[in-house]
């Protein structure tokens, strides 16, 4: 005979019944119960800590699930879920059939559910405490929630606890009372609550995702598992979204597969453009790349029951004449490129350059995600070169200057003859410098130091840009025992 | 029976010329260098659609960028020009600077630059890109030397560059030349700055540039000196250095004054 079993956590310092089974319920125990007192009661019980992580992730799940149903799914914590089936019954044979797969497949995996329909969110919930399985049709609302005790109103304890003391016992006896002394006695909160649950206002629920501007969708009476036939239906589908979008002149900045399989699980799988797809092939393609380059790939399990493709974010495409300008279509095919390349390496890894208005050398190039950025970069205004000078920077530069081993310089504002980078020692052929870069003291930067930079050639012919960080006037003061404080040096980049 | 044999060899080499031809068709396009001995040597110039690759030891990584954004500059022809190039190639010889690339006349606005977190990543992102005809060049960035790029990941490029038209540009750094499919392989190592105005201690960048294979023509070495300005490879101005690497003997100390007197 398996033994009755409790979920326990921690309250006020003492564990205490926090969920509990039939068989436990039966032998007397009840949510909040301390557990030395449950185990007074029943001393074969079994035990389990709570995890409201894991319990969380579990609702986040199985929302993700009912997302089959209706995109408008909202989370009512701990452990509920708001559908919003408006417009969506008929797809599914109807309000009781909707009801019945629902309830059928989740208690197929071993949860108890409880799930009501009615024409607010607040009556559903409050029928579900009660019953399961009802269909609540409109204007029924008070009838059908007022034999309910006031407790299925899910309202704060005090609450609950207060109107019982008052000898108001169901829903049907708060609701005769005039309206004004309720708010007067439990506030205005509960008053609109009570309003809900009968039927008069609705609240909205707050959806997890927001809506898809379009969404097409493919059912499967048997589920699909190859990559062939997946790949096919994804391009169909990718068809059908685009013929939805042509109609209002739209394209997609981000498109969505979600892929249902058959026992439950969820995969999400996005990509985002740089300008609005208005092109199926271009679509299939973009998801082909980006499928491939999973780092856990697609795994159909038994099969996807449901494949759904959404663009949740759309974009009004401009027509562009491109027959003359070869321009504009060179840039198209390489925002396409961009595209795909970003679905299979990641958007940041895509970049483009935009000049900064600074002179710091580790600033004056901004790298910008090139999905979003093309048109800024391709347009970008970069400082004219002066002609007929060699170059002036370096053209690899270190992200992190490199410290390099100075023995000693002829001067102390000048150049070193030798230096150590790399555990190599390069001998200095020619110089040229100092170029002074100043500091932008404008900014919270104030510990940095001017740098002098001087462009370096060895004696093999490679090229440094180093620099000595700090003035010795100035900058670089004596410690406390009045010895100087010797400058750092640093490679900062490498000359072509 | 010699001459019905004569006649097959013939009509067989005349059939693979016509595939050759038909395969090559961009290749009959060839870009000059500006540097006479290099473009003779060479048929006119850097063939575009084909496979170059540009070796250097790690520590003339810049000098190699510096060519190869050379031929990037002379191929691309104000055509997008995409850059990839492998995590630890940035951290072993530093990032390629916009500013840097602007000064050797090169256009920062037509660049774009992938990040690819190893060579399987910049191999596949590189044969992607060279499929967009839209494309001026691609430039792959390889630090060392992976396995992946072998002779398969070779050719797949080099069709993949006939298809499309685009060219590719292979800078190899820490590596050493291995058997491919490329067009030209060159290895590039930093040449002494040329002797300029007396006000400059260092001019234009001088590449000793030595072009080890050449599938259509002879090879040969040459110091090769970047005209930022015209974007542009010559002959140095004038060449006092002799081609031998310099004595390591010398006292550093003497040429390091001299360098000093001359920036004046």
């Amino acid at each position: 005979m398996p033994a009755p079993t409790v979920v326990v956590a921690k309250q006020n310092n003492a564990l205490q019944i926090y969920a509990l089974d039939d068989l436990a319920a039966r032998s007397g125990l009840e949510i909040g119960l301390p557990l030395a007192n449950a185990r007074a009661i029943c001393p074969e019980l079994t035990v389990f800590d709570a995890d409201p992580v894991a319990d969380a992730k579990t609702l986040g799940d199985i929302a993700d699930w009912c997302d089959r149903f209706t995109p408008l799914v909202a989370l009512d914590p701990p452990h509920g879920l708001y559908l919003d089936i408006t417009g969506c019954a008929h797809l599914f044979g109807g309000e009781r059939a909707l009801l019945q797969t629902l309830c059928g497949a989740l208690t197929r995996r071993g949860f108890v559910v409880s799930a009501d329909i009615a024409g607010t969110s607040i009556c559903a919930r409050t029928m579900t405490r009660h019953a399961s399985g009802k269909i609540i049709a409109d204007g029924e609302e008070a009838d059908a929630v007022g034999p309910l005790p006031v407790s299925a109103l899910g309202a704060d304890s005090a609450i609950t606890s207060g109107l019982r003391r008052a000898g108001l016992k169901t829903i049907g006896d708060v609701a005769a009372r005039a309206r004004h002394e309720i708010t007067a006695r439990f506030g205005a909160g509960f008053t609109t609550l009570l309003e809900h649950s009968l039927g008069q206002g609705d609240a909205p629920i707050s959806p997890r995702k927001p809506l898809p501007d379009y969404i097409v969708e493919k059912r499967f009476p048997e589920p699909v598992a190859t990559d062939t036939v997946i790949a096919i239906n994804l391009s169909s589908l990718a068809g059908m979204l685009v013929t939805a979008m042509d109609k209002q002149g739209k394209g997609a900045r981000r498109l969505e597969a979600s892929f249902f399989r058959t026992d439950g699980a969820v995969r999400n799988i996005t990509v985002d453009t740089g300008r609005p797809v208005t092109r199926p092939e271009v679509i299939d393609r973009l998801f082909r790349e980006r499928l491939d380059a999973l780092n856990d790939p697609l795994d159909p399990g038994f099969g996807f029951d449901l494949i759904r493709l959404s663009a949740s974010r759309t974009e009004i495409v401009v027509q562009q004449q491109r027959d003359l300008d070869a321009n504009v279509h060179d840039n198209d095919e390489l925002a396409a490129l961009i595209d795909r390349i970003a679905a299979r390496i990641g958007g940041k890894r895509v970049v483009v350059h935009l000049p900064q208005d600074t002179h710091i050398p580790e600033r004056a190039v901004l790298a910008v995600s090139a999905q979003h950025h093309l048109a800024a970069a391709t347009q970008a205004a970069w400082p004219d070169r002066i002609a007929s000078e060699p170059p002036l920077r370096p053209l690899r530069l270190f992200e992190r200057p490199e410290p390099i081993n100075v023995p000693f310089a002829s001067v102390p504002d000048g150049p070193p003859h030798q230096f150590t980078w790399r555990r190599v020692t390069h001998a200095v052929v020619r110089v040229e410098g100092p170029e002074r870069i100043a500091m932008e003291w404008w900014k919270q930067n104030g510990e940095a130091l001017t740098r002098d930079y001087f462009r370096i050639e060895d004696a093999e012919g490679l090229r440094f840009w180093i620099y000595r960080d700090g003035l010795y006037e100035g900058e670089l003061k004596s410690d406390e025992e009045g010895e100087p404080v010797l400058p750092k040096w640093f490679v900062h980049g490498l000359f072509a | 029976m010699t001459g019905a044999r004569m006649s097959t060899l013939a009509s067989l080499r005349g059939r693979i010329e016509r595939i050759e031809a038909g395969a090559d068709t961009h290749a009959l396009h060839k870009v000059a260098l500006g540097h006479a001995e290099a473009d003779a040597t060479l048929c006119g110039g850097l063939a575009r659609a084909a496979v170059h690759e540009v070796f250097a030891e790690g520590h003339q990584g810049a000098a190699a960028t510096g060519f190869i954004a050379g031929l990037a500059g002379r191929v691309t022809s104000r055509r997008p020009l995409v850059w990839v190039r492998q995590d630890f190639s940035e951290i072993e010889s530093g990032a390629l600077s916009m500013s840097g690339l602007a000064e050797l006349g090169l256009d920062p606005r037509l660049l774009v630059t992938v990040r690819a977190a190893d060579a399987d990543a910049a191999l596949r992102t590189a044969a992607d890109a060279l499929a967009c005809d839209a494309l001026g060049a691609v430039v792959l960035e390889v630090w060392g030397e992976p396995r992946q790029l072998d002779l398969v990941a070779s050719r797949k490029l080099t069709l993949a560059a006939q298809a499309s038209g685009v060219t590719a540009l292979l800078l190899r750094l820490a590596a050493t030349p291995q058997p491919s499919t490329a067009e030209t392989r060159w290895i590039v190592r930093a040449a002494h700055s040329p002797p300029s105005a007396p006000w400059h201690a260092w001019g234009a960048p001088v590449f000793d540039a030595e072009l080890v294979r050449n599938r259509h023509g002879p090879v040969g070495r040459w110091i090769m000196e970047w005209k930022c300005d015209e974007c542009l490879f010559s002959e140095p101005a004038a060449n006092p250095q002799p081609l031998a690497a310099t004595p390591a003997h010398r006292p550093h100390q003497a040429a390091a004054y001299a360098g000093q007197r001359r920036a004046g």
